[in-house]
């Protein structure tokens, strides 16, 4: 019995963590802390494509995480490049201060 | 054997003419105009005129009637209604095509010596041959929808050339007047044409004629409605009671341009219908009755205004309204053959009037005023004789053509019971009148001394003068062909001739009656302008009331201006200007710009560029989403179905 | 045992994840953050996923927060400040994320045979992923690194010293 966990509490999990991340976009403050929400809710879909894989005995689950991390990384990069270049031309990384779309 | 008479080139050389002077004519020099504009109506003359010889000299290669439809295909074909573009030529058309092309083409040419220093000389001849155009539409036209197109077309013409000379005001509102009158006839024009569509389910006049024939007990009724209609439209184009006040303000247009169409061919288009519709009016004796009454009405009505006029135009004028007045008359007493006569030999005689009067005028520089006028025998000699010969015509005395068409009509209208014989005694007053007005005004502009002291009247070029000698030649030789002949000749188009066989010693005796009538009426005007020149004068001041009411024209203008045109003018300024324009209209429009405004300002806060609540509002579409694709499969294991499938 | 091993790193992901929330400082944000990421990792290997286990800690644990705090010290991000913010996140996104979650563990816990994961089930060798990869998922690998050259050109691009006038990176962020 305790060898085994329902996949459902894997999903719940993912699930969790996907609303965790939604709600750090929408209270925090800080642009870096509101992408590491992003990357936060990323984590969570990652957790349940691998939870899938498992239940269907599918490597190709797996492997669309290997996709993913590869994506955030590289999404996660320029983001930060980006930020940067905000912050150089704002002074201010408040989200609220940045309500103009021309830089 | 049949030949082809090609009848599409008689309206299509005039438009041609129009198309190529109207579009070019300014920068093409004078003589390449004039022969373009000639050259259009001589060419529809020589097709008339072939066709004349195909039926009557080559008798047996064309029988009339004689039918032309467009090849292209039909113009309407939608369910039961079925519109041709054709035209037709029988005996009547052929008449009537004869006395367009022909007297139209002598005014051309007047037109050419008249209006020579003008300088839209091309627009006149231009406008000129688009009047040509519309007119042959019309009488060759083989239903009443083709016809309409004449019909208007004619109008618009009318128009063009009767406000000729748009920057003189009084010459544009008699353009509008002209205009906008004739649009309350073609109103009963259009009607009628709804009628026939409902009861006969066509527009052809072949086909309503061989309807009515096939249904002889059919009178009366609707048929009654039609007539009155088709009244209303004729009343409008040829200018009789009460849509005649158009006519003699058309007078501030060209000479040459009242000449042909104000006397001898548009507003002859009327009686031109009325003859066409001839089956339909035979079986509404109730309209035909109204017809005669408007027409009678209208020649006496007519002729008493004229009696006063000092302008030379506006005395030919109201003569033309008066002698139409005389064909429908003849229509109404079921002689159409008779009003059609007297539409031809008027044609003759009130053209040459026209186009002398048009000479006088010009050999005085422009002078209308016949008070002004006198003495001009010695000065303006050819104008003085072919003057002569149209005012005796007129005035219907023997053996010029004026009197054998008149003289028809009277001996017909006497034949039809009591109406006819009390419309044949007013007809007969007319004609005193008439000959009264028209030596009146021989004498005022050619006899006594000369009251033109500032102008140098000098005679016109022969190319004024040549047409003025061939209708005075028509004129005089035009009535010999006799009614009776005319009237056989007519017959397979208008039915035969409405009098008695045996009743030609009655016939003598109204003869005589109406020359002396005629005679009475000249030995007046001796005596009131040649012998003592101050009586009129003397007479005019003892009856103040009905000269005043005759020179106001029994003040009608001002009575539909005060009845029609002001409430008019009142709805127009105050209940659509401010109420459905401004307020309504306006308000509308404010109402849907305020509404715009105001969602966009609405929907303007949501576009805020604050990230956080773009996300916000993300999670919250994806919530809706995902409720949207789930609940029926959720809801569905509580036992609640759901009016859509989710996932 | 698997079970508390699942309910173990299972806690310790919820806890860093709330804590991210809840901090003040974004480096403190970033290391709650690290701590999900390993977390998950032992969740991955929990289900069988081995070469996912490790590459989770070495590409996000190792690359990426490594990335991310060292933005925060070069921009030397402060403490954030209570701000009113907006009023539209809080009416409107706070319902719409208890929404979602209710949605998605109602869906969950609704749908019929889902199975279990226990000790015993057969570990993905990183040689079944590979063979997969390179044998019929090849282009999206080959795309995937170029996708990955292009991110660090524009990485490189946005944050040289082309764009705007560097405003001093010791002004803080507090106004």
């Amino acid at each position: 019995m305790t060898d085994q966990v329902p996949i459902s509490w894997y999903l719940i999990l993912s699930a969790t963590l996907f609303v965790l991340g939604v709600l750090g976009f929408l209270i925090k403050r800080n642009l870096i802390t509101v992408f590491m929400s992003i990357e936060l809710m990323l984590n969570g879909v990652n957790l349940s494509f691998v939870a899938f894989a498992h239940e269907w005995h599918a490597v190709k689950g797996q492997i669309f995480v290997f996709f993913v991390m590869m994506v955030a990384a590289a999404e996660a990069a320029v983001g930060l490049a980006i930020i940067i270049a905000i912050f150089r031309a704002r002074a201010t990384l408040a989200v609220d201060r940045i309500d103009l779309m021309k830089l | 054997m049949n030949a082809h008479l090609h009848l599409w080139l008689i309206p299509l050389l005039p438009f041609a003419g129009f198309l190529i002077n109207g579009l070019f004519g300014r920068r093409l020099p004078k003589p390449l105009v004039t022969t373009i504009a000639l050259l259009a109506p001589l060419g529809a003359l020589a097709v008339v005129a072939s066709a004349f010889f195909s039926v009557f000299v080559n008798s047996g290669s064309i029988s009339l009637a004689y039918t032309e439809t467009c090849p292209f295909g039909p113009w309407i074909s939608a369910g039961t209604l079925h519109v041709d573009f054709s035209f037709v030529l029988d005996q009547l058309s052929l008449v009537m095509l004869l006395v367009v092309t022909g007297v139209g083409f002598l005014i051309h040419i007047y037109s050419v010596g008249y209006m020579t220093d003008d300088e839209g000389y091309a627009r006149y001849f231009s406008y000129l041959n688009l009047f040509l155009f519309f007119m042959t539409v019309l009488v060759l036209a083989g239903n009443t929808l083709v016809m309409f197109i004449g019909w208007e077309g004619v109008g618009l013409a009318s128009y063009l050339l009767i406000g000729f000379w748009f920057t003189k005001d009084s010459a544009a509102n008699a353009g509008k007047k002209a205009f906008i009158v004739n649009r309350v006839g073609d109103f009963g024009f259009l009607i009628a044409m709804f009628l026939l569509l409902a009861n006969f389910g066509t527009l052809t006049f072949s086909e309503i004629a061989a309807r009515l024939a096939a249904h002889p007990a059919w009178a009366g009724g609707v048929l009654t409605w039609i007539a009155l209609c088709l009244m209303l439209g004729a009343a409008g184009k040829s200018a009789q009671l009460p849509l005649y006040i158009w006519l003699p303000d058309a007078m501030e247009g060209p000479t040459p341009v009242s000449a042909l169409i104000h006397a001898a061919t548009m507003v002859t288009a009327g009686v031109y219908l009325v003859a066409r519709m001839h089956f339909l009016f035979d079986r509404a004796p109730i309209a035909l009755s109204v017809v005669a009454i408007i027409g009678a009405a209208t020649a006496l009505f007519a002729a008493t205004m004229a009696l006063v006029q000092t302008d030379i135009k506006r005395v030919l004028a109201y003569s033309t309204i008066s002698q139409l007045g005389y064909m429908f008359l003849g229509c109404g007493v079921a002689a159409y053959s008779a009003a059609i006569f007297h539409l031809m030999t008027h044609a003759f005689f009130k053209a040459l009037l026209f186009l002398a009067a048009g000479s006088v005028i010009h050999g005085l520089g422009g002078e209308q005023d016949m008070r002004k006028m006198g003495g001009l025998r010695k000065k303006l000699p050819i104008t003085f004789l072919t003057m002569t010969v149209g005012v005796v015509a007129i005035g219907g005395i023997p053996p010029l053509a004026g009197f054998f068409s008149k003289d028809a009509i009277l001996f017909a209208a006497f034949q039809q019971g009591t109406l006819g014989k009390a419309l044949y005694f007013v007809g007969l007053v007319t004609a005193a009148l008439t000959a009264f007005y028209m030596f009146r005004l021989w004498y005022l502009t050619f006899t006594g001394e000369s009251r033109s002291h500032d102008a140098h009247p000098h005679e016109s070029p022969w190319s004024m003068l040549g047409p003025l000698v061939i209708l005075a030649l028509l004129s005089i030789v035009g009535g010999w062909v006799g009614i009776e002949r005319f009237a056989a000749y007519l017959a397979p188009a208008t039915g035969p001739r409405p009098v008695d066989a045996g009743s030609s010693q009655l016939e003598i005796i109204f003869t005589i009656v109406a020359v002396v009538v005629a005679a009475l009426g000249w030995f007046v005007a001796d005596l009131f302008y040649r012998q003592k020149p101050s009586r009129p004068a003397k007479l005019a001041a003892a009856m103040p009331g009905p000269y005043n009411l005759l020179v106001h024209k029994y003040y009608v203008d001002e009575f539909y201006g005060a009845v029609i045109v002001k409430p008019l003018l009142a709805v127009s300024t105050y209940v659509l200007g401010w109420v459905v324009d401004n307020a309504i209209l306006g308000g509308l429009a404010w109402l849907i710009g305020g509404i715009a405004t105001f969602a966009g300002a609405l929907l303007q806060r949501w576009q805020s560029g604050n990230l956080r609540s773009y996300a916000a509002w993300l999670a919250a579409g994806a919530a809706a989403l995902l409720l949207f694709l789930f609940a029926p499969s959720i809801l569905a294991s509580h036992g609640i179905s759901t009016f859509w499938k989710g996932w | 045992m698997h079970l508390i091993l699942f309910l173990l790193f299972a806690g310790f992901c919820l806890a860093g994840a709330i804590n991210l929330l809840l901090q003040s400082h974004p480096i403190s944000s970033a290391l709650s953050l690290i701590v999900v990421m390993t977390s998950l990792a032992v969740l991955y290997l929990l289900l069988g996923a081995e070469f996912l286990a490790v590459a989770q800690v070495i590409v996000y644990g190792g690359a990426v927060m490594v990335l991310f705090t060292f933005v925060i010290m070069l921009l030397n991000a402060g403490r954030e400040e209570r701000t009113m913010g907006s009023r539209t996140a809080r009416a409107v996104g706070f319902p719409a994320v208890v929404a979602l979650l209710a949605i998605f563990a109602t869906v969950i816990i609704k749908t019929p045979g889902l199975g279990m994961a226990g000790a015993q089930d057969a570990i993905t060798s990183t040689e079944d992923l590979s063979r997969v990869l390179f044998h019929e998922l090849l282009l999206p690998f080959e795309v995937t690194s170029v996708l990955i050259l292009i991110a660090i050109l524009g990485a490189v691009a946005l944050a040289s010293h082309g764009n705007g006038d560097p405003h001093g990176d010791q002004e803080r962020t507090s106004k």
